[in-house]
């Protein structure tokens, strides 16, 4: 809470040192999506370096290292039931009684050739 | 009586009232996001053809704005700093620039939104429209609130600096956090719905 | 930092004197930011709501009893368009079942529960001068208000009230009329309040526990609170992502719950398609299930507040009981989908829903098991406030009892919305947690208002209730059993296989319309001994915690001396202790055991 002003001053400097690599990886997630990966690889390197990016400014901006531990258990109960909310209604989608048949989409010119 | 641990931490919990009360908050709409992006996730598997985000939307635009939010955050958590150094000409100054970062961001936002409702890609057109609607209209509405409480404190509410130092840094703490957090969520939206 | 404390210092003596002006009626008693005023405007408001709830009910109970008999009394009042002629339209009887639902659970349970009675008796129980956040406080009930505003609105719009039930599934509810749109703002409006109030708890509850009150020397209330405003944080944001969806959804023509060739009244709709009505009940049940549990605990706090005044003994098993409650809190969030084993989920996620399902019945278990265990050697009072906590513990029994068949997904196939479900839930919500709230009721009344209710009305009160209650709910354990069908606007008159339960039609709403009757006496009381109750002195049921240690009513800023806190919850009767009891904040004696764990 009291930092000295030279303890301060230091984490300007780390502040800026955060936010140029936040840009750096934001230019790397562009330039990555240009490389023609197969989707679940795209998918999964985007995700890596957003979650990268996300978790720098949640430690550094939003001053996570070196919260107090409440905070962190509440975040934790926060995680374990975003978790929950995000897996389980999929995999009741991959769960179903019988062939899981889905209607064409309206929009979707090639729905006759996908059957 | 006073209200207790305004100003000072509570010793064994060592925060004050105001840091937790934001962080629950901020656990509030860490669920709030998920069950929007639940929703995208299943959709998404749902749907027989999924568009590739960067054939409908425009990815420069959307990198643009992503810097900008970036840069309003360094300017964010620079004018916090700036209170713990008893700058407050230097806390103006990076909250001005937050505040201005933040409507720009918003001005692009808008032109992307008419640019698309001129071309008749409305959310009623596919769940890939309809999904991006959602997402990106309810974190620029976070992105208004955001705008809403920072001009607060840069204009009337920045008196508080003046009668109570320590209370002021706080606030702005919490401002803080919560503008990040609206940061947060659009490092994982930009790739979600631009790139994928 | 001596600058910034003179500074603080400053601030403080300024608030200070601000606190002894006079603030004028409305903001004392209409925008007041005090928690004991805000909790005494969600308590009258929910009151209100759950008689105007009930009220729906009667009507309903009304065409079910007598199917297409022009209703007496308002039959000619309802207008053309709801009951001609004083029939009741079935689409009249769907609005009126939906907002039955909704105004019980979001605008009559939850707000006395949670807004009532976690706003004045929670501060007060851990030593606080207010909420930590009053205007926040003051912005969520207002926030509830406005929510219950649009709801009622709702019933005179074009179409009437949302009529897809309280569950509002799509796609029904998204071709419904336009009542379901104000339902979904009503509902935007309550889950915010909802949320705000939620963090004003818990920051309450962990910041501004008076000193020596740590979290094993809380009272068990204010454990269910804590617990109920974290379901009420977590569980609460996805529903309002859905209702954001949903209204999407109706007003710019999305399809998120709209599958593609969906055929309403022989033409094709024209939507993009390609979404799913799952997802809504996914969404909708991640929060209904934990509220199920928001519905529960706070009445289960105050059952346990009753049932220890009133033995003169601790509760038993209290560490038990606060674990019970945190691994419940826990568990509700991953049962929801056992309310939809007849959506055609698989075997492999009805099997892992019916599992937890069995696993939360545990904690519930231990802990109505602790609160029997507690009676046991206790030199009971039969107080009403006794009486209303004693009736909680078999109707809850019965309620969590008859859920158990609902929870495995074979059984459920036959009970599936039949009125046995119906039973089920209402003996967890009207003869478990609104009794228990009714005692709470009874019990706070003296230090809401320093006068005691009218012991004999209350006693009329308790066992008509108990006995009406009863008569409406059991027979439909029994109708639903033999497979009556839930939703009908004729009571299930057509079908061969409920003529021999139609009968119960009758008697339930006849027990139902006794329950009203039973309720004047309570609605009297309630307003005689505001003014002209027995006058009582800051502790008058002999009880241990500290809200007993303030005087009746409290003033603003709750305490005249601030508390500090010398031992566990319920000191009675400790052994070597001369006294019946000795409150919290009591300081001599320091030796003596802490509360039995």
């Amino acid at each position: 809470m009291s930092e000295s002003p030279e303890e301060v001053r230091d984490h300007i400097k780390l502040y800026w040192k955060i936010g140029i690599a936040l840009l750096v990886l934001t230019v790397v997630t562009v330039a990555v999506s240009y490389i023609e990966f197969a989707v679940p690889m795209a998918i999964l390197v985007a995700l890596i370096i957003a979650g990268t990016k996300g978790s720098l400014v949640a430690s550094y901006f939003m001053h996570l290292i070196g919260e107090r531990k409440s905070i962190y258990w509440a975040l934790l109960l926060t995680v374990f039931f975003f978790l929950v909310l995000i897996i389980i209604p999929i995999l009741g989608h991959t769960d179903t009684y019988g062939v899981h048949k889905t209607m064409p989409n309206a929009n979707a010119p090639a729905a006759e050739a996908h059957d | 009586m006073e209200i207790p641990y305004v100003v000072d931490e509570r010793a064994d919990t060592g925060l004050t009232n105001v840091k937790l009360g934001i962080w629950l908050f901020l656990a509030s709409e860490v669920m709030l996001f998920g069950g929007l992006f639940s929703t995208y996730i299943l959709l998404r598997i749902n749907a027989i053809e999924w568009p590739f985000g960067a054939d409908i939307l425009s990815v420069p635009i959307g990198a643009f704005n992503t810097v900008v939010l970036i840069l309003s955050s360094v300017t964010m958590v620079l004018c916090y700093a700036a209170l713990k150094l008893d700058d407050f000409s230097g806390y103006k100054r990076y909250m001005g620039m937050t505040v201005g970062l933040a409507v720009l961001f918003l001005v692009v936002k808008s032109y992307e939104y008419y640019d698309k409702f001129s071309h008749g890609d409305v959310p009623a057109v596919s769940t890939y429209l309809a999904i991006y609607f959602t997402l990106t209209g309810l974190h620029a509405l976070h992105i208004v609130g955001g705008v809403i409480v920072n001009g607060y404190f840069l204009g009337p509410g920045s008196k508080l600096w003046h009668a109570n130092r320590q209370q002021f840094i706080n606030r702005i703490e919490a401002a803080g956090l919560y503008w990040h957090f609206v940061d947060l969520v659009w490092i994982f939206l930009f790739p979600v719905l631009y790139l994928l | 930092m001596t600058t910034t404390e003179q500074a603080a210092h400053a601030e403080h003596g300024h608030e200070h004197a601000h606190a002894h002006e006079d603030l004028g009626f409305l903001q004392t008693y209409v925008f007041s930011v005090d928690h004991k005023v805000i909790g005494i405007q969600y308590a009258v408001t929910g009151l209100l709501f759950l008689l105007f709830g009930f009220g729906l009910m009667m009507v309903m109970r009304w065409q079910l009893a007598y199917p297409f008999q022009p209703i007496p009394i308002i039959g000619g009042l309802l207008g053309d368009t709801r009951a001609p002629g004083g029939i009741m339209l079935p689409e009249f009887y769907n609005q009126l079942g939906a907002m039955h639902g909704t105004i019980m659970v979001f605008l009559g349970v939850v707000p006395l529960a949670v807004g009532g009675f976690g706003n004045f008796v929670l501060p007060l129980q851990i030593g606080a001068p207010d909420m930590a956040f009053p205007k926040l406080n003051m912005a969520s009930y207002w926030s509830f208000f406005l929510g219950g505003v649009v709801m009622l609105a709702s019933f005179v719009v074009p179409g009437g009230a949302a009529n897809s039930g309280w569950t509002s599934y799509a796609p029904l509810s998204v071709i419904a009329t336009t009542g379901q749109t104000m339902w979904l703002v009503g509902m935007i409006f309550l889950i915010t309040s909802s949320l705000l109030g939620s963090v004003n708890f818990i920051v309450t509850t962990v910041q501004l526990r008076a000193p020596g009150l740590s979290f094993f020397r809380l009272p068990f209330f204010v454990w269910a609170q804590l617990v109920t405003s974290f379901l009420l944080l977590l569980a609460f944001p996805p529903l309002e992502a859905a209702g954001v969806l949903q209204l999407m959804d109706r007003v710019a023509g999305t399809s998120f719950f709209m599958p593609s060739g969906l055929v309403v009244g022989d033409a094709a709709l024209e939507i993009s398609g390609g979404g799913s009505p799952l997802l809504w009940q996914h969404l909708f049940w991640f929060l209904a299930h934990p509220e199920v549990y928001v519905l529960i605990l706070p009445a289960m706090g105050i059952v346990g507040e009753i049932l220890a005044n009133n033995t003169r003994k601790p509760i038993w098993g209290y560490r038990v009981l606060v674990a019970s409650v945190i691994f419940l809190g826990f568990m509700s969030f991953v049962v929801w989908a056992h309310h939809m084993f007849m959506t055609g989920m698989g075997t492999t996620m009805s099997s892992f829903f019916q599992t937890t399902t069995m696993i939360i019945s545990i904690p519930s278990v231990v802990i109505l098991s602790a609160f029997l265990l507690s009676l046991y050697g206790g030199s009971i009072r039969y107080t009403v406030p006794m009486l209303f906590a004693l009736a909680f513990l078999p109707m809850f029994a019965i309620g969590g009892l008859t859920g158990l068949p609902l929870g495995l997904a074979a059984p459920d196939i036959h009970l599936h919305d039949t009125y046995y479900v119906i039973g089920h839930f209402h003996y967890v919500v009207a003869p478990g947690t609104v009794l228990a709230l009714l005692g709470g009721i009874y019990y706070w009344f003296p230090k809401a208002t320093g006068r005691k209710m009218n012991d004999l009305l209350g006693r009329i009160h308790f066992w008509g209730s108990f006995v009406t209650i009863n008569i409406v709910f059991f027979p439909m354990l029994i109708q639903g059993l033999s497979g009556m069908n839930r939703r009908m606007a004729d009571g299930g008159l057509e079908y061969t296989m409920n003529q021999d339960v139609l009968v119960w039609n009758t008697v339930i709403s006849w027990g139902a319309w006794g329950l009203a009757l039973f309720q004047l006496p309570f609605i009297f009381n309630f307003f005689w001994s505001i003014k002209k109750g027995e006058e009582v002195g800051a502790n008058p049921w002999n009880a241990t915690t500290l809200e007993w240690s303030a005087p009746s009513p409290p003033p603003h800023g709750n305490f005249t001396t601030p508390p500090s806190v010398h031992r566990g919850p319920y000191e009675y009767n400790v052994p070597g202790v001369e006294a019946d009891f000795v409150m919290q904040a009591e300081a001599d004696g320091s030796q003596a055991e802490p509360a039995k764990a």
